[in-house]
């Protein structure tokens, strides 16, 4: 593995030259590399959302959402090599939310990879979520990079076993974005562990990409834009060259690098979160290098919800996000600056009025 | 002529009285006061968070908190203001119930709707602080 992975690394030095690939268009991207063995792709769906109304309603909105992403997924070229799906599949975690939610994904025509939000997990602890999608946290190697998928929802088990009279109002206090009988989110001890004996085998050259639902980092608490023990896991991180961590939960773009971590979030397929700036009582810490996504406009049903589509061909990732409503976004790992960057909307003369948020 | 006199006099110092009287007794609330006009405010305002997080405004389960956490992003300190779709300058209640008709698949309610009162309470009590800007998008 490890010299499967010089050999990527030195591939990646010659193919600095051409940077500037991620502007141009997706279908192009595959013939800028002389051993088109070497670059891949992924998508990323996150955040459906699948809401039950009741016998074989569901909240249509949300459905059409997640409908299109899949369809428009089935459509890339070149093809992705996995789809990744980021969590909160169901609403309140009931069968029919999950079952609906995994036929509409079952349309996908490739490799699909899983893990859980809070919405798919506080009903019944993600038993149900585990029969149809499998476990809760695992890892997995493809062409040279070692993928993570953490289950960073967990709290206090206080929290989860001891407060509640029922196992559907834990889900309700869960499912509150800003209710203040939630709890923190928590990767905890027992999955660290299990991350740093999984890491234990890595080749410290050897890019990791770690899925989760919540930040890694905390940028606020209020909203679980937060995850309780982020210093710890990412202190397993750092021995790394090139990490990444791609996260779901907070429906809007933001990125940020700490150390040698870059963070990206994904967008929701169901509907757009404001950012924490947004909600004036309160402080909180968005990265300062994230240009934002355009505010919503609600009369366009599917205005700031996308999918995203991922190349890793240097082993860091250039994310471009599709937005139903809006331009195309991508955000990309800049080698000069060490950082993700918005390669057309970065810098702060260059962006837009929709952009700033109030 | 002088009970004339005697009545025009009564109800001149009849009307000082209840004026005077009037203006002296707007000027002495108290703290009790204060406090129970707080507390019948938040009553309402706490009503309105609860209807803020409930399916029951609607028909598909949807919640005004599911995409607008402590009602963020529903900027009430810029209405009245133009909405385009809705064809002219509308209030913060008239986009309250644009969404109440679309996203939660509900009926309007009436503009001075007890209900209506409350969530814009609640919405406006989470912007408190922020500047007034009529007008801006």
């Amino acid at each position: 593995m490890t010299k499967t992975n010089l050999n990527r690394r030195d591939f990646l030095k010659g193919a600095a030259s051409v940077a500037a690939v991620s502007a141009i268009p997706l279908s192009t991207v595959e013939l800028a590399f002389a051993d088109p063995a070497k670059n891949f792709t992924f998508a990323y769906i996150s955040d459906s959302h699948i809401q039950h109304i009741k016998g074989s309603r569901f909240v249509n909105n949300w459905d059409r959402g997640l409908i299109r992403a899949v369809a428009e997924t089935n459509l890339l070229q070149p093809k992705p090599d996995f789809v990744m799906f980021g969590g909160d599949l169901a609403q309140l975690g009931t069968k029919p939310e999950l079952d609906h939610g995994a036929e509409m994904l079952a349309k996908l025509n490739y490799k699909t990879y899983y893990l859980l939000g809070e919405h798919d997990y506080y009903l019944d602890l993600g038993e149900y979520w585990s029969e149809l999608f499998g476990p809760h946290w695992y890892s997995f190697d493809h062409k040279g990079v070692h993928f993570v998928v953490l289950n960073s929802i967990l709290t206090f088990d206080e929290w989860t076993f001891d407060r509640w009279p029922t196992a559907e109002q834990r889900m309700l206090e869960m499912a509150g974005l800003d209710n203040p009988n939630g709890s923190p989110f928590m990767v905890g001890e027992k999955q660290r562990a299990w991350l740093a004996k999984d890491l234990s085998g890595v080749a410290k050259g050897t890019p990791v990409v770690v899925f989760s639902h919540s930040p890694i980092q905390k940028i606020y608490k209020g909203w679980n834009f937060w995850t309780e023990d982020a210093e710890q896991v990412q202190a397993l991180l750092k021995p790394f060259d090139d990490v990444t961590v791609i996260y779901g939960h907070v429906h809007q773009i933001q990125y940020n690098q700490i150390g040698n971590i870059s963070f990206h979030a994904v967008m929701a397929t169901a509907w757009p979160w404001p950012y924490p700036r947004a909600y004036a009582q309160a402080e909180s810490h968005m990265p300062k290098i994230t240009v934002p996504m355009n505010r919503a406009d609600p009369f366009f049903e599917r205005d700031a919800t996308g999918w995203q589509f991922i190349n890793l061909k240097t082993g860091r990732v250039d994310m471009e996000y599709n937005l139903k409503n809006n331009t195309n976004r991508t955000v990309a790992y800049n080698p000069n600056t060490g950082r993700p960057e918005d390669t057309r909307y970065q810098a702060e003369d260059d962006r837009i009025t929709p952009q700033i948020h109030y | 002529m002088a009970k004339k006199t005697f009545w025009a006099a009564f109800v001149v110092v009849g009307a000082a009285l209840l004026l005077v009287g009037y203006g002296l007794h707007a000027d002495e609330f108290t703290d009790q006061d204060e406090e129970r006009w707080q507390g019948e405010f938040m009553s309402v305002v706490t009503e309105g968070r609860a209807l803020w997080g409930s399916p029951a405004l609607g028909t598909n389960g949807v919640a005004c908190g599911q995409c607008h956490p402590n009602a963020a992003n529903t900027h009430p300190e810029t209405y009245p203001k133009f909405q385009q779709q809705l064809g002219g300058v509308v209030a913060f209640r008239d986009m309250i119930n644009w969404c109440l008709m679309n996203p939660l698949e509900g009926k309007k309610l009436a503009l001075d709707d007890k209900q209506m009162i409350a969530l814009e309470a609640y919405a406006t009590y989470e912007r408190r602080g922020v500047a007034l800007d009529p007008g801006k998008h």
